[in-house]
């Protein structure tokens, strides 16, 4: 009779879901998604690395981190657009001029880079690693929605401590058609139909805003993409070097070039009659 | 929003813990989606276990509780929130305001930020000049009308624009979303 009350009296939920030997069992094969960092030895980790490492509020800072860009990533009709430019700069010094600001995930899946270098590189690389053991321990591909929550929680649980990123992930899978999320180093995840993030992103806007429509052309979205970072490049002294041009599409993305700004601006201006502030003669 | 340019106009910042209970929220960036999405995980699978959902009340009492726990860790969120809530046996609407120090306090109407301004004026100056405008047996038309007094205070008096304003009802069928027409401009008195 005790037992059968014991049977009864216990909530109707503790033989549901997972066992605890189970719960043990998926906890050691995913493994936390945080990996374990040294940090300095002192009070407060994130206010040493601000005063040591921001030169807005401290000209003189021993490390100045590389920093600037112009990113643009939109949705239209025939999939997504994701352009870059190449520039990194440390401070006032143009550090490179060849970066890449793409970084390619997977086949599908693309993400950019705005904000610290370091911490975009390492974190969409530990990104496609989490997303290739998705499709491991899953046998299909990741979605983006669920991609980008594995970045924006990761993000979030460095909150305060100094990580500096705004990325987007772009991609086409089966289950959401082509996917575009904004993810930032404070947590912000948002679905959008285009963004525009770093130093360039007014300049980005001014003309992205202006011209686009999703019934875009595949052609039209191109160039628009390009000449969106043209503008920025243009306008901002954190911003230039190569456009990097990407299309995401059903079958995975498409690289159409890593062209250098000076001759594409100049293409623009001589045959296009744009950028009339420029002159192209001597006063 | 991320500097002085906007990211996206048309976010939902509102959660759905159960069938009769609407948590809308403010605040820190990443916070906010963070703690909203961790209380509806919670009350969701209060429902799942126990086959019936927390009342209204209880809710707010549930949320105050595990903001008053994070106020008091390494690392608070900065979240502040209205509940809304119909207490499906009673059918009696109860709105809760609660803010990142885990205030709990039940009110007629709230608002939470620069709205709070606006709101009070539509809503409280008009009592006293003798022509009530919030009552606890207005219909919902009237709620409507007050309602559109206060986003045209909004558009009238604040230097910034929102973007278009999202409106949720709760009653007794449930929570939708109504469409509401926020475009025609206000003219300045």
């Amino acid at each position: 009779m005790d037992t059968l009350v014991a049977q009864y009296s216990r909530p109707a939920f503790e033989e549901e879901g997972y066992s605890q030997e189970d719960q043990h069992q998926l906890a050691q094969i995913t493994p936390s998604l945080s990996l374990n960092f040294a940090l300095p030895p002192l009070a407060n980790p994130s206010a040493f690395l601000r005063a040591t490492t921001d030169d807005h509020a401290n000209p003189d800072c021993p490390i100045k981190l590389a920093h600037g860009t112009t990113t643009l990533a939109f949705r239209f009709q025939g999939g997504i657009i994701v352009a870059t430019d190449s520039r990194a700069t440390a401070g006032n010094w143009i550090a490179s001029q060849t970066v890449k600001k793409v970084i390619e995930i997977n086949n599908c899946l693309l993400g950019t880079m705005a904000g610290g270098a370091a911490d975009c590189q390492y974190w969409l690389a530990y990104l496609g690693m989490q997303c290739r053991l998705h499709e491991l321990r899953h046998k299909r591909r990741i979605s983006v929605a669920a991609a980008s929550k594995i970045l924006s929680n990761l993000v979030y649980s460095y909150k305060g401590m100094g990580l500096s990123m705004g990325t987007m992930c772009a991609g086409v899978t089966p289950q959401e058609g082509p996917a575009l999320y904004y993810i930032d180093s404070d947590g912000t995840r948002l679905a959008g139909n285009l963004f525009c993030v770093g130093s360039g992103q007014t300049f980005a806007y001014g003309v992205l805003d202006a011209e686009y429509h999703y019934d875009l052309k595949e052609d039209e979205a191109l160039e628009l993409g390009r000449r969106s970072i043209l503008a920025a490049t243009h306008r901002d002294a954190y911003s230039g070097g190569f456009i990097n041009l990407y299309h995401v599409k059903e079958d995975g993305w498409v690289k159409h070039g890593f062209n250098d700004t000076n001759p594409i601006f100049w293409k623009t201006k001589l045959e296009k009659g744009e950028f009339s502030n420029v002159t192209s003669s001597l006063v | 929003m991320r500097g002085a340019t906007i990211l996206k106009a048309s976010d939902d910042k509102t959660k759905e813990l159960n069938r009769h209970t609407l948590m809308a929220f403010s605040g820190e960036a990443g916070d906010t989606i963070q703690f909203a999405e961790y209380i509806q995980a919670n009350i969701q699978l209060y429902s799942m276990r126990n086959d019936t959902d927390l009342g209204p009340s209880a809710v707010a009492n549930f949320v105050r509780g595990e903001l008053a726990k994070s106020l008091r860790s390494k690392k608070p969120y900065t979240v502040n929130l209205l509940l809304g809530g119909l207490d499906p046996i009673t059918e009696k609407p109860s709105l809760y305001w609660l803010d990142y120090l885990a205030a709990l306090a039940p009110v007629p109407y709230a608002a939470h930020g620069y709205a709070q301004y606006a709101i009070s004026e539509p809503l409280l100056v008009g009592r006293s000049a003798d022509h009530k405008h919030h009552h606890p047996d207005i219909d919902f038309d009237q709620g409507l009308k007050i309602l559109r007094m206060c986003t045209d205070e909004l558009k009238r008096r604040l230097p910034i624009d929102f973007k278009g304003m999202l409106v949720k009802i709760i009653d007794k069928n449930g929570i939708r979303e109504i469409n509401y027409d926020d475009s025609k401009p206000v003219a300045s008195a």
